[in-house]
């Protein structure tokens, strides 16, 4: 896979949410994918971006473009040095929250993309890292 | 402080999201339409999101909420415009907002929340009851 | 810079025109096929171009990495070149012979360099021959994947062009499904149906599978998910002509059509659309 283009950008208070929010927008016109395939990682990225300021006191987004063979791609990369997720696969069900969303932040994502990784550690912090393929 | 505002029409409290919505704005609309239907008796809510381009759980809850809220406040809540991309993405994440009401246009959620709040009223006459 | 590239330079050097001359006479020999054809001052003035990137990407970047920000411009010029002759109808062997017919006046002229150095003329032939190698393969590379776009373009056409959405009265939209419903196909289908909704401002959509023969999990769910998300829009949807071996599949697989409005026959659900929509049908006189 080879990156063609990167960013960071810092999520410390709720208005960073929206910040990325338009970024990851940009990005996504930028790259040509449909309204839908936009619609779908926009909100994926709204979601992770949450449970960073939330569960992770804050963090940082890496975006980037990303091409593997004929495909393009963005990737997002969500990370905080926060209290880690204990329980990893509760975490991932549906409904399953601790603050203001409705349970569907990591699961929900989960479904709006091709791709999703997840490593988390007690005590240290958490990295989300999709990738939606155009 | 940034607001959005409310617009009374009769019996209806009507709001149009036009913005980007960061989570203090969603929170204080909550505030505010709660208290307009309680200070106005209002008996229906119309909330045109066809600005939206995107509604994450975050959003989806208040909406629910607010439905919600209304409810037991006597008002039917009626959310107007969701787009295509949108919809499909929130059945995708998960949400269906059950319970909230919805129309493809403001004038069609205007006939919804009328016809509602009219059967209401006819219920009512039969009870014996005046409206006031 | 290479040593090779330096005599491949030199080689290059104050002969450009001559060499340009054999080359393209050279190219001449090969006709495409299916009438596909290329004005000669087209060609020469590909050609001309080429040579000139060619010895500057070799002056700048050596002669080795035709992947390196040297050759970009080479890359470029056969990429344009590689795609127009593609959509020509330019065979892929075809396309590539641009470079490959370089090969022989190029290696005329080197042998004519190193006329009394065996050694030498070995070497460089050897590296000019894998440069024009690289970059040949590099057209055919480009070729196919313009032939891929291509494809993939007309396959997405295909699916949008397979399944219209119809009005059939005002407010009320009809699907008539037909064929096998793949995941990919009922998506495409299900975001033109909401996308129709929204057009023509529609309170109902009849979505008819009369000619689907087998429905699996995954396209009932998207079926399911399109009638959700068309009812977070303000419109419904109903299901007509559900065949009887569907049903059952439908049941089997633990699908839920909830409070998804269901009718055996298109007709059926048309009578029901006109009937929440405030409307009936009448006969106007007697008939047979």
């Amino acid at each position: 896979m080879v990156v063609t283009k990167d960013d960071t950008m810092e999520i410390r208070v709720s208005d960073h949410v929206v910040l990325v929010r338009q970024a990851v927008r940009k990005w996504s016109i930028e790259l040509g994918f449909s309204l839908v395939d936009q619609t779908k990682m926009i909100t994926a990225a709204s979601e992770l971006a949450r449970n960073t300021l939330d569960y992770g006191k804050g963090g940082t987004v890496r975006l980037e473009r990303v091409e593997e063979g004929m495909k393009k791609g963005l990737r997002l990369t969500f990370e905080d040095q926060g209290p880690g997720i204990p329980d990893l696969e509760k975490a991932l069900t549906d409904g399953y929250t601790t603050g203001r969303g409705m349970g569907m932040g990591l699961s929900g994502s989960k479904r709006l993309v091709n791709e999703f990784d997840i490593a988390t550690k007690v005590g240290e912090g958490t990295r989300v890292t999709i990738t939606r393929w155009k | 402080m940034e607001r959005i505002p409310i617009l009374k029409m009769g019996d209806f409290l009507i709001v149009t999201i036009q913005v980007d919505m960061h989570d203090r704005l969603v929170t204080t609309l909550q505030d505010d339409l709660t208290s307009m239907i309680s200070s106005h008796g209002s008996h229906g809510v119309l909330i045109d999101i066809s600005s939206l381009d995107m509604v994450d759980s975050f959003i989806g809850r208040m909406i629910g909420n607010i439905a919600g809220m209304s409810r037991v406040l006597d008002a039917e809540t009626v959310v107007v415009g969701m787009r295509p991309a949108v919809a499909i993405t929130l059945v995708e994440l998960g949400l269906s907002l059950d319970g909230v009401r919805t129309a493809l246009d403001v004038e069609k959620g205007m006939i919804l929340l009328r016809a509602s709040t009219r059967r209401r009223l006819t219920e009512e006459d039969e009870d014996g009851r005046d409206e006031g | 810079m290479s040593k090779n590239g330096q005599g491949l330079l030199e080689v290059l050097k104050g002969q450009e025109s001559d060499l340009l001359a054999d080359w393209i006479k050279e190219q001449s020999g090969v006709a495409p096929r299916r009438g596909a054809s290329i004005r000669e001052s087209e060609v020469r003035d590909q050609c001309k171009e080429f040579l000139g990137l060619f010895q500057s990407a070799i002056r700048d970047g050596g002669a080795d990495d035709i992947q390196g920000p040297r050759w970009g411009g080479v890359r470029e010029l056969l990429s344009n070149l590689s795609r127009t002759r593609g959509l020509q109808g330019f065979s892929p062997s075809e396309t590539a012979s641009f470079v490959f017919s370089l090969k022989k006046p190029l290696f005329t002229r080197l042998g004519r360099a190193h006329a009394k150095d065996a050694e030498g003329l070995a070497e460089a032939t050897w590296s000019a021959n894998q440069l024009l190698d690289s970059l040949g393969l590099y057209t055919t590379e480009v070729h196919q994947k313009a032939r891929e776009e291509v494809i993939s373009r007309q396959q997405q056409e295909m699916l949008e062009l397979s399944t219209p959405v119809v009005k059939l009265w005002e407010g009320i939209l009809a699907l008539p499904m037909i064929g096998t419903l793949d995941s990919a196909r009922t998506q495409v289908v299900m975001e033109s149906l909401l996308q129709r909704i929204v057009e023509t401002g529609s309170n109902i959509a009849i979505i008819d599978i009369t000619g689907v023969p087998t429905v699996d999990t995954l396209t009932a769910q998207h079926l399911l998910k399109t009638v959700t998300a068309a009812r977070l829009m303000g419109a419904e949807c109903i299901i007509s002509g559900i065949r009887p071996q569907i049903a059952q599949t439908i049941v089997h697989l633990g699908v839920d059509l909830g409070d998804v409005t269901t009718k055996a026959s298109l007709a059926d659900a048309f009578a029901i659309a006109l009937e929440r929509t405030g409307r009936g049908v009448r006969k106007v006189r007697a008939g047979s």
